[in-house]
């Protein structure tokens, strides 16, 4: 382990950070909160550690697999904890855990709040939750990597390790330039996602927000009703952002390379985009009773159905309440999770297209024994190291979400507000179902049990891996 | 007319015995002198020892002058760089065999920018065969004239087609589609068949007709023709892989059995459709657990001669199978003919064959009419299709008053794209091609049919 190179990113990470938490001045200078100064304290804490760190001297620059996991794992462990410090300076939290559970399921974009009340909390505040959804999308280190170009060796790992999905290839020859298109089509999108609120007659402040939440597939409200009280073309400008934040963003770039063929040939997204259409039908025929028309139920259902895929997880209605068809629907589709290369979270839609495409040679193969075959995504062949991580990955997942399932059955709730708890924030969803459901927040769960979704919250971001790395005692050696 | 081949291996060996047979000065290049020597001792063919992409040596062969120049060494890239500094140095044509797959796609465009008049891929060609049969599969053989709209097909006369002691105009009366029988080849013996020709069953019959009349044909007769459904392949070479990719492409279902693990996994991965086995194709019990007895067609392609004849011979044996088999080497075509392995595929000579025809073609402009040529009944007969380009002493006379020679049949008429069996009473028009079955070997130009 070459722990100065660690170093070295934690350091740059941490400058990033106090530099992020400026707009959150800004809007706190705006409304003339005295909750500014608990930012200001807090960004200065952050420079105050970071930037010792980051002059750290190098002797070798080159980033291996494993310092690149453990960075990216250390990296959102440390924005976490530091961007939990607006919240315990503002007084908006007394308890550290609360804190460290917010802004985590700020950074991983799960959306999962402890607050009771919302609406009472500085707006400045409101916006640094809302911002951290922004940030934590497409990635911190992305975003450092967009910026610098960092020589002299194998960054790519950084990315490898934030970014979701099976695997990450270069859109362009250099891991900045790549990095930098990203953030483009991603900040572009925002862009269009707030001027159409705006168009819509929202406030400047809650389209923001909630567009932060929207791109970051994150899920804060700044209501207590999610996004309940908003207009009805409000709420269907929200749906189909969430579902278009949903896309590989490949896709977007294909297109604007306008390599139309290449962006269409993506089987994911059709895989996506037809799981998202059946979902909706099925669950708006079946709430049909509880609007007044079908058009209000197929715009209710496409918007769970979006959040929930998507893993935002805004709610525009108590879907705890919907009839059981649907509520399970949601549960199964929290597992399905968003299109590889996206801002959103759970198994990722490209995983278990592999997964059925590996049931159905092995199905074959038992007809025919001697048989060799290939799984194809995108009409290539995907190689096995793929699918074998991809099946090691559905082990480490499954065990995770058992243990953490137990963990918090010793809190005493009952199994399916623990088993979706589990479940939205593993797949960094927000909202599950009864004690846990959109309606009601997560405070109740002790010390222990919101450590656990913590812990949860973040390997589901990072996809399992680099969190695991850092419990092998291998790692950790220095050679 | 001038011709150098390049490389002495079996194409090239059977070329020149091809061409030089046919009259034409054939200059052979090959770095291996000894084999030169063994080659030429029983051919009417220069040798020339050297490398063939060198000047030195193409000058020695004869550049300058010659007329075509064939390039069939072991080595895509040797060939295609004989043909360019051929085309600097003399003023030829030139061929090469170009069998790597990588560059089957960039065919036209390698041809168009080195100008190389003809590539020749032998597996493609092979493969592109056998697809032909296995949309027809009651033919053992199928060659086409007239781009494909008149075929000559070979079959053998069966006991159930009720066709045995027919005379063949008996037969021509009992059934409406147009067809005519050209050939006949009973054992070591062929014939060029007139009216009072007695068929018996065994008999390998040629008939030439348009493909929608040959399966008229063969309905009359009784025969279930229906293009094959499933297909399986024994041995997964260059071929199986042509193969495969068109018989996907009709929508048959392929198997391809191949021992290497390492050849399946690059079958996987480049033919999405089709199944591919890990094994041994002459493992029986394998054969019959991927559904040998309910194959509509099984191909043997393995690089063991021997392997894909006994593997034909079980599969004959357990199913009911269209069967094609490939051989490469062995040379022993009258005992291979009597074990009755359906379709039988020489790659080689498929090879020389193409390449013979366009030397043929070349001649044209020179001095004959040849616009195609088939050896038929085992090199007896040749099947020849003539462009009528002027008038002439044939022209415009009913068949039945010219004086043709024996042994020899006017098979089909091809006016404007409109193809007809000829009878008595027709007659040959300026414009038309005519294919001319004949034992009567060496005919350059459509007047050679009346005797002399």
């Amino acid at each position: 382990m070459n722990f100065r190179n660690v170093i070295f990113i934690l350091g740059w990470v941490l400058n990033m950070e106090a530099v992020l938490m400026v707009p959150s001045m800004v809007t706190g200078l705006i409304y003339q909160e005295r909750a500014v100064t608990a930012l200001l304290w807090s960004a200065l804490l952050c420079l105050a550690i970071g930037i010792p760190m980051s002059r750290i001297r190098r002797k070798n620059t080159h980033f291996r697999i494993r310092e690149g996991f453990v960075a990216v794992a250390l990296c959102w462990i440390a924005i976490s904890v530091m961007g939990g410090l607006p919240f315990l300076f503002s007084g908006t939290f007394t308890n550290p855990v609360d804190a460290l559970f917010e802004t985590m399921s700020g950074f991983t974009t799960t959306g999962a709040s402890v607050l009771t009340d919302v609406e009472v909390v500085p707006r400045c505040i409101i916006f640094w939750r809302s911002f951290t959804h922004w940030i934590g999308g497409m990635g911190v280190l992305v975003f450092l990597l967009s910026l610098f170009r960092m020589t002299g060796g194998s960054h790519i790992n950084l990315m490898k390790a934030e970014s979701p999905g099976p695997s990450v290839g270069r859109l362009l020859p250099t891991i900045q330039s790549t990095a930098k298109v990203l953030y483009i089509i991603y900040f572009g999108m925002t862009v269009l996602m707030v001027v159409l609120l705006l168009l819509g007659r929202m406030p400047l402040f809650d389209a923001l927000t909630i567009s932060f939440g929207t791109a970051g597939t994150g899920g804060f409200g700044i209501k207590n009703d999610s996004l309940g009280s908003y207009t009805v073309y409000q709420q269907v400008v929200v749906t189909v952002f969430m579902l278009l934040f949903g896309v590989n963003f490949n896709v977007y770039f294909f297109m604007l390379a306008r390599k139309w063929k290449n962006a269409f040939r993506c089987e994911e997204l059709w895989w996506y985009l037809g799981i998202v259409a059946v979902s909706i039908l099925t669950i708006g025929w079946n709430i049909r009773g509880m609007f007044d028309n079908l058009g209000q139920a197929m715009q209710q259902s496409a918007f769970q159905v979006a959040s929930i895929i998507t893993t935002t997880g805004y709610a525009t209605t108590d879907f705890n309440l919907w009839p059981e068809t649907s509520r399970s629907m949601l549960v199964l589709l929290m597992f399905v999770g968003a299109c590889a290369g996206s801002t959103g979270g759970g198994m990722k839609v490209s995983r278990l297209v592999i997964l059925l495409k590996t049931v159905k040679k092995e199905l074959s193969q038992f007809l025919h024994p001697g048989r060799v075959a290939k799984i194809r995504m995108d009409g290539k062949v995907v190689e096995h190291e793929t699918i074998r991580s991809i099946n090691v990955f559905m082990v480490a997942y499954l065990l995770i979400f058992s243990l953490s399932v137990l963990a918090l059955s010793f809190d005493g709730t009952d199994m399916i507000t623990n088993f979706t708890a589990v479940a939205a924030t593993f797949n960094n969803i927000g909202p599950g179902l009864e004690q846990a459901g959109p309606a009601t927040n997560f405070a109740m769960f002790s010390n222990v049990s919101k450590l656990v979704m913590t812990f949860d919250m973040l390997a589901g971001r990072l996809e399992i891996f680099p969190v695991l790395l850092l419990f092998v005692r291998d790692t950790w050696r220095k050679f | 007319m001038k011709i150098i081949i390049i490389g002495c291996g079996k194409v090239g060996v059977a070329l020149a015995e091809g061409l030089s047979g046919e009259q034409y000065d054939v200059v052979l290049v090959d770095t291996c002198a000894e084999k030169l020597q063994q080659v030429t001792e029983d051919l009417d063919a220069m040798p020339v020892v050297g490398n063939g992409s060198s000047i030195a040596t193409l000058s020695e062969a004869g550049v300058e002058d010659a007329d075509l120049l064939i390039a069939v060494t072991g080595s895509d890239e040797l060939n295609l760089l004989c043909c360019l500094i051929a085309r600097k140095q003399g003023n030829c044509q030139t061929v090469a065999r170009v069998r790597n797959p990588v560059y089957n796609k960039e065919i036209s465009f390698i041809k168009e920018s080195l100008g190389i008049s003809m590539i020749i891929n032998p597996e493609l060609a092979a493969a592109m065969e056998i697809a032909r049969l296995l949309r027809f599969p009651s033919a053992i053989n199928i060659d086409t004239f007239a781009k494909g709209r008149v075929e000559l097909l070979r079959f053998r006369q069966m006991p159930e087609f009720h066709m045995d002691g027919l005379t063949i105009s008996e037969l021509q009366s009992r059934i409406k589609s147009q067809i005519l029988i050209t050939g006949v080849e009973r054992g070591e013996e062929a014939f060029i068949p007139n009216g009072d020709f007695r068929l018996k069953d065994g008999d390998s019959l040629f008939i030439i007709a348009s493909p929608q009349n040959a399966g008229a044909f063969f309905r009359e007769i009784g025969v279930k023709n229906d293009r094959v459904k499933n297909c399986m392949i024994v041995g997964g070479g260059t071929i199986a892989y042509y193969l495969a990719l068109q018989l996907l492409n009709m929508h048959i279902r392929v198997t391809i059995i191949d021992k290497s693990r390492e050849r399946c996994e690059m079958l996987a991965e480049t033919l999405p459709g089709a199944t591919i086995i890990c094994g041994d194709g002459t493992d029986k019990k394998l054969l019959l657990d991927e559904g040998l007895e309910q194959t509509e067609a099984f191909v043997s392609l393995t690089n063991m001669d021997e392997e894909n004849i006994l593997v034909t011979l079980y599969a004959k044996e357990r199913s009911k199978a269209k069967l094609v088999t490939k051989v490469n080497r062995l040379s022993f075509d009258n005992l291979i003919t009597k074990l009755d392995l359906g379709s039988v595929i020489y790659p080689k000579d498929i090879t020389a064959d193409y390449i013979l025809r366009y030397a043929r073609a070349m001649q044209n402009t020179i001095g004959s009419n040849v616009e195609t040529l088939y050896h038929i009944l085992d090199n007896k007969a040749e099947a020849l299709e003539f462009l009528i380009r002027e008038n002439s002493e044939v022209v415009n006379v009913p068949l039945k008053d010219l004086s043709l020679k024996d042994n020899l049949l006017v098979g089909c008429i091809n006016r404007d794209g409109r193809i007809m069996i000829p009878w008595g009473n027709d007659s040959l028009q300026v414009g038309d091609t005519v294919i001319v079955v004949t034992t009567q070997k060496g005919l350059r130009d459509i007047r050679d049919i009346l005797k002399r």
